[in-house]
């Protein structure tokens, strides 16, 4: 809301600021309208009145006609000025900005050498000032109604010295989109007496008044689409009559653009009071107006020019008994009924319309006017008939014509009273409020208090009636806070409080923790993507067509048309900053990141809503709940490039999958896990260069391995990257495992190596496995330290040499025993996979 | 060859011991040390000789002879002993100096890994409120619109609804959303948690904003919500002075100033004391926070007229920016590995 102070000043005394706007902007913000812009004087230095004492035309080279002016300025001798518009006489008055002056924009004003003259100045149009889109001349001062003398201040005279505040209304407070409103705020702020521009005698409904029917047989909420409507009558106006220039100039500052007389005081009041009006040309308008809701099918082409479908929740204003549609209720009005260069008689509109129905309507067709803006925000229910009779009269002040009949059709609701304890602000706030604090507090913001005197009694419960204009007041915690805010904030002392002292971070969390501290201190940069996919990554990511992966939730108003999925793992959009990474001319890049990936299950659910306040039973909780997909906490990663970098020392090491596969296996054994290792093809890895993680369960922790080439080729990476993806939850499902009981053995090992003979293709995990299998208990450690395939094994077989560690918990192993436990491992080989012991 | 010293000549026995001693004295290195050990305490030294002549002494000459000769073997034994300690010492430091490397060489061996900017201090905000007896609380990032909006007195018509740019998921009657904010964690907190309850939700939250400097559609904020009975705004007020402490030094706090949230009545924009602030201290605008309405706390099944409480919001991206003077969001999202880099433990 843009507040010209000038205008605000009508109301309230602002000289306890005298003329710091800054110390009131903030002082503002401190009862709750925050500063969104500030606008100073718009001119600053000599912009003044002048007079044209001579202007000769001279015809240029350049074929541009541009007149020598002599101008009084109000000083000893005439100043020459360049001037290229035409729309004045000499004897005019007009704005001159002499050099020294700054106009809109930052444009300084100097003395310069143009079409072969010394232009000292400038003669200014209403564009250059500000004033308006008009620059095919410049401004002649009696054309805008103003007159003065030469060398008088102009920035004065056209309002260009002031300032303009625009503050931030908060969606609850409606009443403050208005100067009433925000004038209001500022006589609570400094404890001034407030003249409500909105009082006066009531509009007396005469039985000539223009017929109006309320006729909404589809109340939304059963809230009546307009409770009242107040039309108003102004026959007789001279259709030439011009807004004056001080209007127009508050309308300007206040962000709207002057149209015509009309049309100007509808929202010069509604600025003034928060009433959102319309006038209509009552020529047009055939009796009787009807207030409905729109009939399946109809169509409405609004003053936009824009033909609009109509919803049946739209409410209408419609003439001729209702057939005729002339606006879209609290909204926007028709072309058919519009004042236009020819209107004389003007039926002046203020009614007040059900929030919901009009922030429906203003969404559906999307037209959030100024109207809307305030009847969504609540507007006041009292205020039509005071709104449209000082509509009436203004143009009746300034365009002529008399003023009458009306029609006041509905009643405003009987004003709301709360009930509120009168220690009920300071149980909340913590501020030792008195009776009397509370009491003066609510009445400052029009509240009015039954039983008054009763107030200072500690238990006393305070009957508060909230004003009409404050439709936002609905239970006693609204009033508590306008108690805090008329005392201050400020006033709220800081007092912490003591917590009963809780668990600290669960085990999930300190699993993340210790997962990304390790992924960091391998080497690894975390990193964060945004969670948006799409088909064609997954398809260059080569996942299955049937892959439960592709199964993603689609958003129904995505960022990028291109991006609408949400991913069900994270290397989809980690690969991006692996990409990013390398453009921008990094070779060896290791990133992860870790986040929730979202699996949707089964169908949609359908979607709940309640009413405010209202707990769900265990059923409808139980459905809320189950209708969130699951979203489980992921990590992946990707190196590519060097993993043991190059330099001085040689030539470093490029990533393999054995290094993904590395780098989880060690944050699987940070948790206190055991997964084991199988070779698997799954996407989007090298299907003969891709590990799983197995579970105890059965269940896969996640992958690593390199990259498929194609896949590489498609998002245009690095060869051979390698990456990995695992899920931490499936992971904490898992019950940790220790190989030992109670407390370490400190018996002496016993080491046995064994090199087995096995088909090139045994995964050499699973041989490892078979040895664990036969070894026993006894086993401690078991490590694969040389694969050799070649000549003296023969085609088609490898040869594992696997160093055994063995070691009691209760004893020193003999040679004979160690060399048993070995065999015992070794025939469990055997079994599985065929190996023969070579010698 | 001279005749072989007496045991009973004291001052031919002395003058071996001064050679002796003054052999040693010469001698630079161990081996020189080992020669003239073999010199003066050998076998074929005057010293030795004059040892073995003993016996053929008288009883009265032996054990003056014994005297003399024992007590001067033993003082050339220690000059030598000393010597070899002092000379193995110079030799060891000798070998130090020898395998002397030059440790300016390159040694980055390995990436350097780094932790994100943004985790680490939600990490460090989590911390703070743990010390004080808070737990940390987390939810979904696609979430229900009932906890999201309904459960948090937003209500479908309500303008504040319109106004959170939310991603819907497709089908919109599915009454799922990216969660706008981390509220509908209070929600959450209260229905499985119940009261008294003190949880901080820091967490990832979307809003269909472009990236620019300083909007980014996915972004981080942290939620605060206590519980308790007897609760009020000087206990939110000095929850958050506690916390702007915690992030940006001792001689931080907050301002309130009147907003509009609709889950809390009354409601407040937050500010907070930034004395590192670029151009000179000031306030700058933190977050929002309020007393919890009591529609939230019905909505969850707890008696407002029983309990009260607080809850507060601030982004995160914002509390690092200001934390760490970053000027442009597009750091923050990109994945540059350079960005996260710069950050170690953070004050």
């Amino acid at each position: 809301m843009r507040v010209p102070l000038e205008w605000l000043g009508q109301y309230v005394d602002l000289s306890p600021y005298a003329g710091d706007w800054h110390r009131l902007a903030a002082d503002l913000a401190g009862i709750g309208l925050e500063e969104e812009d500030f606008f100073g004087p718009a001119v600053t230095g000599p912009l003044v009145v002048a007079r044209v004492l001579a202007m000769e035309p001279e015809e240029h080279s350049n074929g541009k006609t541009v007149n020598w002016c002599q101008l009084d300025v109000g000083e000893d001798s005439p100043r020459g000025i360049v001037c290229g518009a035409h729309n004045f006489a000499v004897g005019d008055l007009v704005a001159a900005a002499l050099p020294g002056s700054v106009l809109p924009g930052g444009f300084a004003i100097a003395a310069r050498k143009t079409y072969g003259h010394v232009s000292d100045g400038m003669i200014c149009s209403a564009r250059e000032l500000g004033l308006g889109e008009d620059h095919d001349g410049i401004i002649v001062l009696a054309d805008w109604g103003l007159d003065a003398s030469p060398g008088d201040d102009a920035k004065a005279l056209l309002g260009l010295d002031s300032t303009t505040l625009d503050v931030n209304v908060t969606p609850d407070r409606g009443y403050q989109l208005s100067m009433r409103g925000i004038g209001r705020e500022y006589a609570m702020l400094t404890g001034q007496s407030f003249a409500d521009p909105a009082d006066g005698e009531a509009l007396a409904p005469a039985p000539d008044g223009f017929p109006v029917e309320l006729a909404d047989t589809a109340p939304i909420h059963g809230t009546a689409g307009c409770d009242r409507f107040t039309a108003l009558r102004v026959s007789g106006v001279d259709p030439t009559a011009r807004t004056p220039f001080w209007m127009a100039k508050r309308l300007l500052d206040a962000g709207m653009r002057p149209i015509s007389l009309c049309v100007d005081v509808t929202n010069y009041v509604m600025l003034e009071l928060g009433q959102p009006l319309h006038a209509y040309d009552a020529a047009k308008l055939r009796e009787p107006i009807v207030v409905r809701r729109a009939r399946p099918g109809e169509k409405l082409t609004t003053l936009d020019g824009a033909e609009r479908s109509l919803d049946p929740e739209d409410l209408l204003i419609a003439d001729a008994g209702g057939e005729r549609i002339i606006g879209l209720a609290g909204v926007m009005g028709g072309a058919d009924t519009e004042v236009e260069a020819d209107t004389d008689t003007v039926i002046v509109e203020a009614a007040h319309f059900d929030p919901i129905t009009v922030a429906r309507t203003s969404r559906r067709h999307r037209l959030p006017s100024e109207a809307a803006r305030r009847f969504e925000r609540g507007v006041d229910p009292a205020l039509g008939p005071a709104a449209a009779r000082r509509c009436a009269q203004l143009i009746a002040d300034l365009g002529g014509g008399t003023i009458g009949p009306a029609t006041v059709v509905g009643e405003a609701p009987a004003p709301r009273t709360i009930e509120l304890p009168v220690a009920a602000p300071a149980r909340r706030v913590g501020v030792a409020y008195t009776p009397d604090q509370v009491v003066a507090a609510l009445e400052a913001v029009g509240c009015r208090i039954a039983d008054k005197a009763e107030a200072a009694a500690p238990d006393a419960v305070l009957a508060v009636t909230v004003p009409t204009w404050r439709p936002d007041l609905t239970a006693a915690e609204d009033l508590i806070e306008e108690v805090a805010r008329v005392c201050g904030y400020e006033q709220i002392p800081s007092r912490q409080p003591q917590a009963p002292g809780g668990a600290g971070l669960s085990r999930a969390q300190r699993a993340r923790r210790t997962v990304s501290q390790l992924l960091a201190a391998l080497g690894l940069t975390e990193v964060l993507t945004y969670p948006f996919t799409s088909e064609a990554r997954s398809d260059a990511l080569l996942i299955p067509a049937d892959d439960p992966r592709r199964a993603s939730l689609r958003l129904a108003n995505p960022l990028a048309e291109d991006q609408p999925l949400l991913r069900t793992s994270l290397l989809p959009t980690l690969v991006d900053a692996v990409a990013r990474n390398t453009g921008r001319g990094f070779k060896d890049v290791a990133v992860f990141e870790a986040g929730l990936v979202t699996l949707p299950g089964g169908a949609l659910p359908e979607g709940l809503t309640f009413e405010p306040g209202y707990h769900p039973t265990e059923d409808e909780l139980s459905r809320i709940f189950a209708s969130v997909p699951a979203q489980p906490y992921h990590y992946a990663g990707a190196i590519t490039g060097h993993w043991d970098l190059p330099g001085s020392w040689g030539s470093g090491r490029r990533a393999e999958a054995a290094d993904a596969i590395d780098v989880v296996r060690r944050a699987i054994a940070a948790l206190g896990l055991r997964a084991e290792v199988e070779a698997a093809a799954h996407a989007p890895f090298h299907p003969g260069r891709c590990a799983r993680f197995a579970l105890a369960d059965g269940s896969t922790a996640g992958y690593a391995g390199e990259l498929h080439p194609k896949v590489l080729e498609n998002l245009g990476l690095p060869a051979r990257t390698v990456a990995f993806e695992f899920d931490l939850d499936v992971l904490l499902a898992q019950a940790p495992e220790r190989d030992w009981d109670g407390a370490l053995s400190a018996y002496p090992v016993s080491r046995q190596d064994v090199a087995l003979l096995v088909a090139s293709d045994a995964p050499a995990a699973e041989v490892a496995r078979a040895l664990r299998a036969g070894a026993g208990a006894e086993l401690e450690d078991i490590e694969l330290f040389d694969v050799y395939t070649g000549d003296q094994v023969g085609e088609g077989q490898k040869s594992l040499a696997f160093r055994l560690t063995f070691r009691a918990a209760d004893r020193t192993l003999t040679a004979a025993e160690a060399s048993a436990l070995r065999e015992a491992a070794t025939a469990v080989a055997a079994e599985r996979f065929g190996a023969t012991v070579r010698s | 060859m001279s005749e072989p010293l007496s045991p009973l000549d004291e001052a031919g026995v002395g003058a071996a011991v001064d050679a002796a001693l003054a052999a040693f004295a010469a001698a630079r290195t161990l081996d020189e040390l080992k020669a003239a050990k073999i010199d003066h305490t050998g076998d074929r030294s005057p010293l030795a000789l004059a040892n073995r002549a003993i016996g053929g002494l008288d009883k009265a000459d032996k054990a003056r002879a014994g005297k003399l000769v024992g007590q001067s073997r033993g003082r050339v034994s220690q000059a030598h002993a000393a010597r070899q300690g002092e000379l193995e010492a110079q030799r060891e430091a000798e070998v130090l100096v020898a395998e002397a490397i030059d440790v300016t060489l390159p040694s980055r061996r390995r990436p350097a890994g780094h932790r994100h900017p943004l985790q680490l201090l939600q990490e460090q905000i989590a911390d703070h409120f743990v010390g004080h007896g808070w737990e940390v609380a987390e939810g979904p990032e696609v979430e229900n619109e009932w906890l999201n909006f309904d459960s948090l007195n937003f209500g479908p018509d309500h303008p504040a609804r319109q106004m959170q740019d939310t991603f819907f998921v497709d089908p919109p009657a599915s009454g799922l959303v990216l969660r706008t904010h981390t509220s509908p964690v209070q929600s959450r907190s209260l229905l499985t948690r119940g009261v008294p309850l003190y949880v901080v939700c820091p967490g990832k939250t979307f809003r269909t904003d472009e990236l620019d400097a300083t909007h980014t559609p996915v972004f981080h904020q942290v939620e605060g919500i206590a519980i308790d009975r007897g609760l009020t705004m000087a206990d939110l007020k000095g929850t958050l002075d506690a916390f702007a402490r915690a992030m940006f030094g001792p001689e931080s706090r907050t301002r309130l100033r009147p907003s509009f949230f609709p889950f809390t009545e009354p409601s407040a924009e937050m500010d907070f004391w930034f004395p590192q602030k670029v151009g000179g201290p000031g306030w700058i605008e933190w977050g929002g926070c309020g007393m919890v309405h009591p529609n939230v706390l019905r909505a969850a099944g707890v008696d407002p007229a029983e309990y009260q409480g607080f809850a507060f919001g601030m982004g995160i991206e914002r509390t690092l920016m200001l934390k760490e003077g970053i000027n442009d969001m597009h750091d923050m999202v990109e994945g540059d590995v350079r960005f996260s880099a710069t950050f170690g433990v953070m004050s």
